[in-house]
């Protein structure tokens, strides 16, 4: 693949590093606009750094965005990160594009924009607190690619109305499947419809992000809801 | 109309200053608190001090009853950040965004944005009266 990587500060420098080590040996260029960190790129990891505003369409054909598989965007500024693969998109039909983000706010944004992937190091901290936190009735374990779909964990607390009652008998939110459920001692089952919920049973099953909540409140709630 | 514009540099101030003596309802944001000294005294509109291309600012300023949106900074990605959520994650109806750089502002314009370049603009002018008033190769100017 070839890969153009713009942005040669500590996360592009050790991204460009990581992809040349890769056993795939991938094509890399990493493109910089300050001289001191060209210089340090090429000394250290040889002559794949340009210099030169990726923002910009010269630079771009410079570096031949045309024939790239996929443009990273790592810059300190989310929205230089932005117009650069945007800009891959729309002039250079780049296939895929990931752009840094340092407001997790943006990723709405980026992605209706027509940027493929964004990371955000805040974002992923956040994650890593949520899934620390004991209290916490929801785990968001994994984000499955496009769809919208997500893995998630809950632990069915003690009160809970759904404990003693089987899987095929629970009302479930639209698109959401339990998928493994795991015993207060530890031991996993594969679930059916039959399967009985018990309490603290920790039950991890796909759902769409926007259920998240209405399949807590399945799950946690300790009685039902009032009827009509 | 209630406008707000993102850059309170001297196209921004101008604009501003224009438009609250029309009688609109301005907003300018700018990240330095400093750039309002450009606007008047009896300057009635607001001034908001923050970073224009983070959403939660552009909520707080109520950008979602706004008519239009103006972005005016110094750099064209942040303007072009800004108004594209201005337009999308806002719904403004209009929206006019400022780039310097020619070829950044063709690929923006064809993906739906109301752009200008004052690059063009002003060397289009320039060029203009030029033509308008040759000057001969010995200096005198043509009949």
């Amino acid at each position: 693949m070839y890969i153009i990587v713009v942005g040669a500060g500590k996360v592009g420098y050790y991204l460009v590093k990581e992809l040349l080590e890769a056993p795939e040996g991938h094509e890399v260029l990493i493109i910089e606009l300050d001289a001191a960190k060209v210089e340090r790129v090429t000394q250290e990891l040889g002559d794949i750094a340009l210099r030169g505003d990726g923002c910009e369409a010269a630079t771009m054909e410079k570096a031949g965005f045309g024939r790239a598989d996929m443009v990273i965007a790592v810059t300190g500024d989310d929205e230089d990160n932005l117009v650069v693969c945007q800009v891959a998109k729309a002039k250079f039909s780049v296939p895929r594009t990931v752009a840094r983000i340092n407001n997790p706010k943006n990723e709405t944004i980026f992605k209706q924009l027509g940027i493929d992937t964004t990371v955000s190091a805040t974002a992923a901290i956040l994650a890593q607190i949520e899934q620390e936190l004991p209290t916490h009735p929801l785990i968001p374990l994994l984000r499955l690619k496009g769809g919208g779909l997500e893995i998630v964990e809950v632990k069915v607390p003690q009160r809970a109305s759904v404990v003693g009652k089987r899987i095929g008998e629970l009302l479930l939110p639209q698109q959401s499947l339990i998928t493994l459920i795991v015993d207060s001692d530890g031991t996993p089952r594969v679930p059916s419809n039959d399967t009985m919920i018990r309490a603290e049973d920790q039950v991890v099953a796909v759902t769409r992000r926007e259920n998240e909540d209405a399949l807590r409140a399945a799950l946690t709630n300790s009685s039902s809801p009032p009827g009509p | 109309m209630k406008v707000v514009i993102m850059g309170c540099g001297r196209v921004g101030a101008t604009l501003a200053t224009w438009l609250d003596s029309d009688g609109h309802d301005v907003t300018v944001i700018d990240i330095r608190p400093d750039a309002f000294k450009r606007l008047p005294t009896d300057f009635k509109g607001r001034r908001h001090a923050g970073n224009a291309i983070d959403q939660d600012v552009l909520a707080r300023v109520g950008l979602k009853q706004a008519d239009a949106f103006v972005a005016v900074t110094q750099g064209d990605n942040r303007n072009v950040m800004a108004t594209q959520m201005a337009k999308h994650l806002f719904g403004v109806r209009r929206t006019l965004c400022r780039i310097y750089d020619p070829i950044r502002e063709e690929i923006y314009r064809d993906l739906g944005l109301e752009t200008i370049s004052p690059t063009l603009v002003g060397a289009q002018l320039l060029k203009d009266l030029l033509d308008k008033q040759p000057v001969a190769a010995d200096g005198e100017t043509e009949a």
